[in-house]
């Protein structure tokens, strides 16, 4: 079984995020930019199952700027075994969208075919929570979100998924996409003769006009701003002091 | 102009909050359908029909619904989706389950979590954990969009539109459901509790978490963790505050034993009185929290707690 796993190049998640003084955007000049750490637990589950046996071949995709490329070959290090890269901007501020992310990744899964596509979640820069669910819906295959556990057994896989509630847990036919959370694994690090190694994996190089995929957006960013801040409050000694300030002062008591 | 909006369901029970909210940011952009999919579901339809501002309630009652299932009530939504500009549901997991996939097959962007709603095209949205507020405009013929409810009120319960029962759509069959793991409880609802107290890691372990559900029950609030709480097993995965938890804004947020990441922070940062209890003075918590208490909990929460009496 071949499983597919697009993985984008964000932000880290530790990096502060500020907003341009003109409105135009977030700052990414010269910031730390990492794998979005959902796509690590994906490209971790991906090489669990290859470990287990049930799968024979991981092929990650990135689609952004050319730098993308890093992420792929972290994607590599980690043990994935094929990449493609697909450059669909020369600006780290352009953001591809969701709709059109799946545009191309169903453009390649036609030709790659595979059984399983694992991605994660959400991004963590735009917050959509989208791409998993769109492909799905583009490809007609059934669609799994926020898993926490995933078995695959012959033609169809059984997961957990993390709900308001508590935990769902479906049956969906393969192929199927799955969108991964949190708890699903701690993905590993690479090690030094891994990431080497990575440097001799194949990727491949394309853009969205060789899967003749239109990619203009469909929202136009009108303005990005800082949220209301919050400033620091008051200390208080004790608890006593505390309970004051509640009920006398914020009157929340 | 007219908008759909997907009920939210539990079980076969409408979710009144967050439903009433999501109809307060939908009537802003046109006259209100409630679309109520799932099994047994005359009851939440009833419900939904008395919410002020809804004109008109969709009843589909069909098994396929019953769990939640995005494959088939996405195909219902876009079988319905001709007669409308707009497609809403509230930002729940099941909405935003459901509704990229609608988004897709309709070949339209979504446009999740809005926080804000400017005309008929224009939303606001938080980006980057919150910490970065977009404002877009979408070009699409039909606008899809989860509603981030903590900013909405809830409209009121004096209503009382039609229901009108529709068949379902053809389900594609792609998925079955094996079981639900759902807590149940006498406390709050997370997202729409008046107060809430959550514990993080330095809460320490499960058994330690008893003291955040004791001072929990005696302000009457829901229970909240943080991500490093919930993974290391202390709180059930459905606490969760955060930018990929839940989104809460009560009166009264407690937070102790947590150090105040931003994607916690995310979650919770437009609580009303945000209240920190933590035992390093540097805790990043601090800098947002309207009153900080530097203390160890294992003191300061049972003292809390008796100091409520
Ligand atoms: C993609 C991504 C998504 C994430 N999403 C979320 C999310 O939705 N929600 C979330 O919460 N996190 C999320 N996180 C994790 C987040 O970055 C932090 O790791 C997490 O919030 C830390 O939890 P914590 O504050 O409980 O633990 P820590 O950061 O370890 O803080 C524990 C605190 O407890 C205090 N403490 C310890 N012992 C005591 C004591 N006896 N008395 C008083 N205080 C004590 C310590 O001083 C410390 O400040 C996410 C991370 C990533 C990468």
């Amino acid at each position: 079984m071949k499983v597919l796993v697009p993985v984008k190049r964000v932000i880290d998640y530790n990096v502060k995020v500020r907003v341009k003084a003109d409105g135009s955007g977030v700052d990414l000049a010269n910031v730390k930019m990492s794998m979005n750490p959902f796509d690590e637990i994906a490209v971790e589950q991906a090489i669990r199952l290859k470990e287990a046996g049930k799968v024979e071949e991981i092929v990650v995709v990135s689609i952004g700027i050319k730098q993308s490329q890093e992420t792929l070959r972290t994607a590599l290090a980690m043990g994935a075994d094929r990449a493609i890269l697909i450059i669909a901007a020369d600006d780290v501020h352009t953001d591809l969208e969701p709709l059109a992310v799946a545009k191309l990744l169903k453009a390649v899964i036609d030709e790659e075919q595979p059984s399983l596509v694992l991605a994660g979640k959400q991004a963590i820069d735009n917050d959509m929570n989208a791409t998993g669910q769109m492909l799905s819906a583009l490809l007609g295959w059934s669609q799994a979100t926020y898993a926490s556990e995933l078995e695959i057994d012959g033609d169809s896989a059984t997961v957990t998924r993390e709900v308001d509630g508590g935990l769902q847990t479906i049956k969906v036919k393969m192929p199927a996409i799955v969108t991964v959370d949190l708890r699903l694994n701690e993905p590993r690090y690479a090690s030094l003769p891994n990431i080497m190694k990575a440097k001799r994996k194949p990727m491949d190089e394309k853009t969205p006009a060789d899967y003749g995929v239109d990619v203009t957006p469909r929202l136009t960013i009108l303005g990005t701003f800082e949220p209301a801040s919050r400033s620091a409050g008051v200390m208080v000694a004790d608890v006593a002091e505390l309970v004051a300030k509640l009920r006398d002062e914020a009157g929340v008591l | 102009m007219a908008v759909l909006l997907l009920a939210e369901i539990n079980g076969a029970d409408l979710s009144v909050d967050q439903t009433a909210k999501a109809v307060t940011a939908a009537a802003a952009l046109g006259d209100v359908t409630v679309l109520c999919a799932s099994t047994g579901c005359s009851g939440a339809a009833e419900a939904a029909a008395k919410l002020d501002g809804v004109a008109k309630v969709l009843c589909a009652d069909d098994a396929a619904y019953g769990n939640g299932l995005a494959e088939p009530i996405a195909d219902l939504i876009v079988s319905l989706a001709g007669d409308y500009e707009h497609i809403v549901a509230p930002a729940t997991a099941s909405g935003k389950n459901i509704l990229p996939r609608v988004a897709a097959l309709l070949d339209v962007m979504v446009i999740s979590d809005v926080t804000g709603i400017t005309d008929a095209n224009i939303f606001e949205r938080p980006t980057y954990a919150g910490n970065a507020m977009q404002t877009v405009q979408s070009s699409d013929a039909t606008k899809v969009l989860t509603i981030r409810t903590a900013g909405f009120d809830a409209a009121g319960s004096n209503g009382s539109a039609a229901v009108e029962d529709i068949s379902a759509a053809a389900n594609p069959g792609l998925s079955e459901w094996v079981e639900d793991k759902v807590q149940t409880s006498d406390r709050p609802d997370l997202t729409s509790a008046g107060s809430v107290v959550s514990g993080g890691r330095g809460v320490g372990s499960e058994e330690n978490f008893a003291i955040i559900e004791k001072l929990a029950d005696k302000l009457g609030a829901a229970v909240g963790a943080s991500r490093a709480a919930v993974d290391s097993g202390y709180a059930p995965n459905d606490w969760q505050v955060g930018q990929t938890g839940k989104v809460v804004a009560p009166d009264l947020y407690i937070a102790i034993g947590i150090s105040g990441a931003i994607q916690h922070l995310a979650g919770m940062k437009d609580s009303k009185v945000i209240v920190a209890i933590n035992k390093d003075e540097e805790a990043p918590i601090f800098q947002i929290a309207d009153y900080g208490l530097v203390a160890d909990l294992f003191e300061a929460v049972p003292a809390l707690h008796d100091a409520l009496d």
